[in-house]
Formats: structure tokens, sequence, C-alpha cells
């Protein structure tokens, strides 16, 4: 199981990351978009950590929907609506839990990643946060289907999310302001993918 | 990329020997409430400010009768869009950070203090970040029982190819919808008939750029892009965004042409917009009619922010030529920085073909910080 202290530790813990990584992730969008991509997820994170410092959150619904509002209200750009679309739509169906099972996670990451995917019209292939995300998803449902426990569950996601975004460094960005460039963006690892890939990584060290 | 602090002794003294931004700021994270400020105390007859969340509006605003408009984007193309807030144009304007959209709940809050009953039309360019984040306001001030509507709008010809990108960007015609649409607003149109106003007008419009320089970006203390000494961006987006080609530079005749005669010579163009109709998304095939001669047209040529007035009066003089040659009757004309890249030398031109309509509404009164007419 996965308690609501370990998530709202594992956003704590995103905070730090996206901090430490910054510069990283702005570099990334600086080659094949407008190179903000870290100041505005750093600025994100750090207003969730204020959401969540108040700790009056009664479950895990309200912890990430509040995490949503946080991104929503302070990230602007795309990455805003759709971290904030992914974490309120993810934490929808969890009403009144402090805990979920492999199962819970799956579903709730299901919703939460179909819900961005319609948000931003992408499919995966467009090298979005989409390509990070899915693969994620699917080896949630899988590990579920197996009746693995959460960690082992959480650790074949961060993993299959590295390869999700690794992949996008072949494709032709379908989306966003890199579109723009067409072919130009192959060989350049998506940002938005890598921010991916920083939560669920993030994801899986606070369940350890 | 390296952040920086500004300024500190390293960096004046990297200043001194010009390799680093010279901006008139005081720190680069207060440049749009600082500029915010100074707008609300030049112009406190006519816009006020208001700061969690951040937007600005008509200091008679709701006002009523009058269907709200409302626009916003990412900060750094001023005037637009903080400075077209006023009578015979916008109601309201959402600033987001430098080149990033805004955010719903500015949008939200200033939908709420504008609308006076009668609904607000959002003004929305088309990048994937103002699109989602329109989007979402736009549901929530739907859930609030505001009457709410979408114009997108997507001018940009430099962009052929939109089935495989975020399709054309918003540009030039931007500024001329807004004008157009806050003269319809305050004659009584409602949101219905302001919306398909604005769809016309976007229909009817067309932009192409070209930048001579990068611009800097006061958080991230180096230029966006790197130019040659000799090179230009034919087709530049406001954002920096790679255009149609990079070449070598040209003089300010032969520039006009190729921008000219891109838009002029630009095929029909569909897209397909999703708009907010009867409580949920719709999508709209759109087409739009490319030029023709006999044509009444809006000739628009505007400053990325560096290029001086004297360059742009040089474009407009070859555009003149080439429309007429084309047989397009040049009824109005608009030359100034109106929408920039912070400090981008390059030019953009628009053309948008008018009708009596649309004539009547870009004469009428305007009063705002940065345009103002007939009041």
């Amino acid at each position: 199981m996965l308690t609501k202290n370990q998530i709202v530790g594992w956003l704590r813990h995103s905070a730090k990351v996206m901090k430490e990584k910054s510069s990283y992730l702005s570099e990334l969008d600086a080659v094949i978009g407008d190179g903000d991509h870290g100041i505005n997820m750093e600025r994100g994170f750090k207003k969730v950590l204020e959401k969540l410092e108040t700790g009056e959150q009664q479950d895990i619904a309200a912890v990430l929907r509040e995490t949503g509002m946080a991104l929503i209200s302070s990230v602007g750009g795309a990455s805003g609506p759709l971290y904030g679309t992914f974490f309120i739509t993810a934490g929808a169906n969890l009403s009144g839990k402090t805990q979920v099972s492999t199962d819970d996670l799956a579903a709730s990451f299901r919703a939460g990643a179909d819900a961005l995917a319609q948000r931003g019209r992408a499919l995966e292939g467009d090298k979005t946060i989409v390509d990070a995300l899915m693969p994620a998803v699917r080896a949630l449902e899988q590990a579920a289907g197996a009746g693995e426990s959460v960690h082992n569950a959480l650790n074949k996601a961060a993993q299959a999310t590295q390869q999700g975004m690794e992949k996008t460094i072949e494709m032709t960005a379908r989306k966003g302001r890199a579109s723009y460039l067409g072919e130009r963006s192959v060989g350049h690892q998506d940002p938005g993918a890598s921010s991916a890939y920083l939560l669920l990584k993030a994801l899986y060290e606070a369940a350890s | 990329m390296r952040r920086r602090h500004y300024p500190d002794a390293k960096q004046l003294d990297n200043i001194s020997r010009g390799t680093e931004m010279k901006k008139l700021i005081n720190r680069p994270e207060n440049v749009i409430s600082d500029s915010l400020a100074g707008v609300a105390a030049a112009h406190s007859d006519i816009v006020r400010i208001h700061t969690e969340p951040r937007f600005i509006y008509r200091a008679d605003a709701p006002v009523k009768g009058c269907t709200a408009l409302v626009s916003g984007g990412g900060s750094g193309h001023e005037p637009m869009h903080t400075g077209f807030v006023g009578k015979g144009m916008l109601h309201a304007a959402c600033p987001g950070e430098i080149f990033t959209s805004p955010t719903p709940d500015q949008m939200l809050e200033a939908a709420r203090r504008v609308n006076s009953g009668e609904g607000v039309l959002f003004i929305v360019k088309n990048y994937s970040g103002d699109v989602m984040n329109f989007e979402m306001a736009v549901e929530l001030a739907q859930a609030e029982g505001v009457p709410v509507s979408t114009v997108l709008i997507d001018d940009d010809v430099a962009v052929r190819d939109s089935i495989y990108t975020q399709g054309r960007r918003g540009v030039g015609t931007t500024v001329l919808a807004e004008k157009i649409c806050g003269g319809a607003s305050e004659k009584g149109y409602d949101l219905k008939s302001l919306t398909e106003l604005g769809l016309r007008v976007n229909k009817n419009g067309r932009s192409m750029g070209v930048a001579f320089s990068s611009c800097t970006i006061p958080a991230r203390g180096e230029p966006t892009f790197n130019l040659g000494p000799d090179e230009i961006e034919i087709g530049i987006g406001i954002h920096g965004e790679p255009g149609r080609e990079r070449i070598g530079l040209k003089t300010a005749e032969e520039i006009t042409r190729i921008l000219t005669l891109s838009i002029i010579e630009d095929p029909a163009y569909t897209r397909t917009h999703r708009l907010w109709g009867a409580g949920a998304w719709v999508e709209e095939e759109m087409t739009d009619t490319p030029f023709q001669r006999g044509d009444r047209v809006i000739a628009f040529v505007n400053s990325m922010g560096g290029t001086p007035l004297s360059e742009l009066y040089i474009v407009y003089k070859t555009l003149e030529e080439i429309c007429r040659d084309k047989g397009l009757v040049i009824v109005r004309n608009l030359i100034g920085p109106y929408i920039t890249s912070l400090e981008m030398q390059g030019c953009s031109i628009t053309l948008l073909k008018m009708d009596d309509e649309l004539l009547e509404l870009w004469d009428a009164p305007v009063h705002t910080p940065s345009l103002r007419w007939g009041m």
C-alpha cells in the first residue's frame, strides 16, 4: 500500500528534484522550445510545497487536487494545465482514502494520463509528456494484474517512463512550440517527458 | 543555461564588457509587476490593476449592456495586451510571465470582474499553453454561470503545415481583432454576434514577420536564439519560434516583397478550432479565402520592439506599392510597435480584408493606454 504520507513525501521530494533539475529541464527546453520548462516546474512545485505546508488535506484526493490546483495557478504555459489536469483527475476517485493499493494507483494514473492527453490533444508519438506517462500507466496496470506490491509496480513504472522518455529523442515533435521545428526536433529529448520521468522516479523513491 | 542574479558585482563587470544582457529593469523577477504598476500610475483614468491573481481591467468595468472582451498571453509583447485595455477595446487583460501563458485563475477572476451579465469573450492566440489555459478558464467560468465564448487567432502564414504542428500562430491580427471586437462590444453586440465577428476577423487576417536579432528574456539572461551578423530569419514567431528560412541580409524592399507576397499569395487555409458551444467543446473546421484583386485591407506594419519607426515607414512604402500592383486597396493603416518581442529587431506585416462593418468598427472611438482615437 502507498500511504497519504508517502504521497505527500513524494510531492515534497518532487519540489526538491524540480529545483535541482531546473537548469537541466530548461536546457532541454531551450533546444526545441522556449527554455523555461525548468523555471516553470520549479515555480509550480514551490507553490505545491506551500499548499501542503498547511497539512489540511484529509485524504489523498485532497492532496492531489491541491497539487493540481497549485500547478494550474502557478506554472502557466502548457505544462501547468497538463500536469494540473493529471493530478486533479488522478485524485478524483480517491476520496476518503488515506492509502492506495496497486490497483487504485493504476486506475488513478490511467484516469489522470487519459485526461492529460485529452487536454493536450496529444497521442503517443507526438513527443510530449504523454510518451513518458503512458508506458508508466501500462506498467502499473500490468503489475496490478499480476498482483504485485506498490513498491514493485512503481519500480517498473519508473523504468517504463525512462524508456518512454528516451524514445522521444528520435521522435518528431507534433505538439507545442517544438512542432514548428518539424524534423529539426529529432535528436533531442522532450523536456515534458523528462519532467514526467523525474516525477515517476521521485514517486518510486518516496515509496521505497 | 545559467541563472543569474541581477545585478551583482560580477555581472556589472560583465555588463561593462558587453557580454551580458543590458536591460532597464530593477530585478528580473519584478519586471512584470513593476511595469504594470507603471501602467497603472500613468493611466489611472483608464485602467486598474489586480495583483492576486494578476490582471488589468477597465476602471469603469463592468460596463452595463456590453459583452466583456478579455484577452491575455505571455508578457513581453507590450503594448499587447495590457496597453489595449480601455474604452472601445479590451475590458481586461491577463499578463503571464514573459513568453509564458497566463493561468486559468487569472482569466476566471478577470472574467468575473468585467462581466456585466452579458457574458465574456476570450480572445486567445494559438499557442498550446494559451489554448489549454483559456480552455480551463472557459470551463471554470461556465461552471459558475458566466456565459463565455472564445475566438482563436491563428494568422501567421509562415507556418505551412498545420496537421503536424500546433497550427498557425496568433500574431498581428490579434491587435486588429481586439480593436474591432472592442468597437463592437461598445455598440452592444451580444456574445454570439461578437464571437462570429471575431472569427470573421481571424479568417480575414494574415501576417508574417522577420527577425534581425534575438531578444533576451530577463529571467534567462541570454538571447533566445542566435543569428549570425548577416543573417535574418524569415517567418519568425513572436517568441523567437523558427520561421520558414534563414537567409542573408537583404534590402528593406526585398524583405518587404518576401513578406507581402507570402501573405497575398497564401492559398486557402483550413484548420479545426475547438469552440465552446452550449456547454461543451465542439470542433469546427474553418477555411479562409485568399486575397483577391479589389479587396479592401488594413495594412499593419509592426515593429518587433527593436526596429525604429523610420524603418517601418521604409517597409510601408514598398508594401503600399505591392498592394497597388496586386489590386489591393489599403483603406486604413497602422504603423508602429504594437505586438513586440521584447527588444527583438525585426518587423511583421499584417493584411486584414475589410468590409463596411469592420471598417466602421475599426474607426469607432478607442481610448486605451496605447491606442487612442476619436475621443
